[in-house]
């Protein structure tokens, strides 16, 4: 299959692809690993003019500590992720998260930054960057902003990003000592988008109570889904069986997805309350030390 | 729409051409160079029949622009034998029977090519999971994986 025509620019500054953008507007898309972009463009379900390939600039694949903030380069692979020492002992949850997108191949070009922007609620990472709290970097012409993660995804395949703005950075809070996440994700093989899935990140309390918890879902609905009500519920409380229990079917009441050949409404919904309840006894037992 | 010339090495030879800005790499390889080893499976990212190495580093080249591959390294299946001399993984395939109808095969190579250049003593595990993007209908993996622990035996024993 080949892409219907565009053209295609290559920058090699930031300003210059900011520059890009603003002059073709919504005639351009921005192609940073191409692996949700390109599939698109070749089963034309999406066209662009033109096509601004960010690849070649340089600076945009990192991941570090800084400021008390983990940051992640916009254009980090995910099989970069996947490698990090940092996130395998300090953010299992974005470890587990890298390790079920796709499959390896796709990993190794697909980007942390493209797999949010791309604004697909059947992505994995924005259930992870939910859950963790994480807020984005927008780079445009007037420089940059910030956007909290919850106030990113605004529709299918829409963001809060502007025509002419880049993802540049993702930006997660480091977390305090006895923390501890998980991503759980159920899928037909490798490769599939997810049936359900779900991510948790607690921080416990001096006395082991859960002090915060951030919860969200990958193909819940329209939108990546934050179980806002079962994150609330969980504050204060012992991580018990019977809390985790609670929170997971508050989950998945918060859960809309659509029926596919993945399954029916019922079936997702019942696979979001497991999946929570599963994420969340691994996210407390790391908090608790576990690996 | 504007056409791009483009500098690529393939199999350590350089390539220069004048492509359309959407050719897709594999269209590049198969049509432009005329290098067929390289197969076009499913198109949609999902089989890895397509699989070569961007400077070093496996990726579905039904699913890579050749422009974006211009000033880079590309290796294909074509590269692997040197001076008649089959490479330990096309050995490794020959010897346990890692391919049936061997349409599969090019990109698993190139796949498993990659895993033991940064894993040259690869666990059984580690194998599938490497693989996991390239389908095969035929073996069941099973000689496949065996092949990879062929080639990997081999190349160690050097």
């Amino acid at each position: 299959m080949i892409p219907a025509a565009f053209d295609y620019h290559s920058p090699r500054t930031l300003s210059e692809a900011v520059e890009l953008l603003g002059r073709f507007q919504e005639e351009a898309k921005v192609l940073s690993g191409g692996q949700s972009l390109l599939p698109l463009l070749k089963l034309r379900l999406g066209s662009a003019a033109h096509l601004v390939d960010i690849g070649r600039i340089p600076g945009l694949e990192y991941i570090r500590e800084e400021g008390g903030y983990l940051k992640i380069g916009g254009r980090t692979r995910e099989s970069a992720l996947e490698k990090s020492d940092l996130i395998r002992t300090k953010y299992p949850i974005l470890a587990d998260t890298a390790a079920v997108i796709a499959d390896p191949l796709v990993r190794n070009l697909a980007t942390v930054g493209g797999n949010l922007a791309h604004g697909d609620p059947a992505n994995d990472h924005p259930a992870t960057m939910l859950a963790l709290g994480a807020e984005v970097v927008a780079t445009g012409p007037k420089g940059q902003r910030t956007i909290p993660i919850d106030r990113f995804f605004t529709g299918l395949f829409s963001t809060a990003l502007a025509l002419d703005e880049i993802l540049t950075e993702i930006r997660i809070p480091v977390p305090p000592g006895r923390s501890g996440g998980a991503y759980m994700k159920l899928e037909r093989k490798v490769g599939d988008f997810a049936t359900a899935a779900a991510a948790a990140q607690v921080t416990l309390g001096e006395g082991g109570e859960i002090a915060r918890a951030g919860i969200g879902l990958t193909s819940a609905g329209p939108t990546p889904v934050k179980a806002a009500a079962a994150e609330q519920f969980l504050k204060g409380k012992k991580g018990d069986a019977a809390a985790i229990a609670q929170a997971s079917r508050l989950a998945s009441q918060a859960a809309s997805p659509s029926p596919d050949r993945r399954g029916a409404v019922e079936y997702k919904k019942e696979m979001a309350r497991v999946l929570t309840a599963r994420a969340l006894a691994k996210a407390i037992a790391r908090a608790q030390g576990a690996q | 729409m504007a056409k791009h010339t483009i500098k690529v090495t393939v199999n350590g030879e350089g390539r220069q051409a004048e492509v359309e800005s959407r050719l897709l790499l594999v269209h590049f390889l198969r049509e432009n160079l005329r290098l067929t080893g390289t197969h076009i499976g499913c198109d949609t990212t999902h089989c890895g029949a397509c699989t070569v190495l961007l400077d070093g580093v496996p990726v579905k080249s039904c699913t890579v622009l050749a422009v974006q591959a211009d000033g880079r390294d590309v290796a294909t299946v074509e590269g692997l034998e040197k001076d008649g001399k089959l490479h330990p993984v096309q050995e490794g395939f020959y010897q346990e029977h890692g391919l049936q109808c061997g349409y599969c095969t090019p990109g698993m190579m190139m796949t498993s090519c990659a895993l033991l250049a940064s894993n040259p003593d690869p666990t059984e595990a580690d194998i599938r999971r490497a693989i996991s993007g390239n389908l095969c209908r035929c073996t069941g993996y099973v000689n496949i994986v065996k092949s990879v622990q062929h080639a990997a035996a081999a190349a160690r024993a050097r």
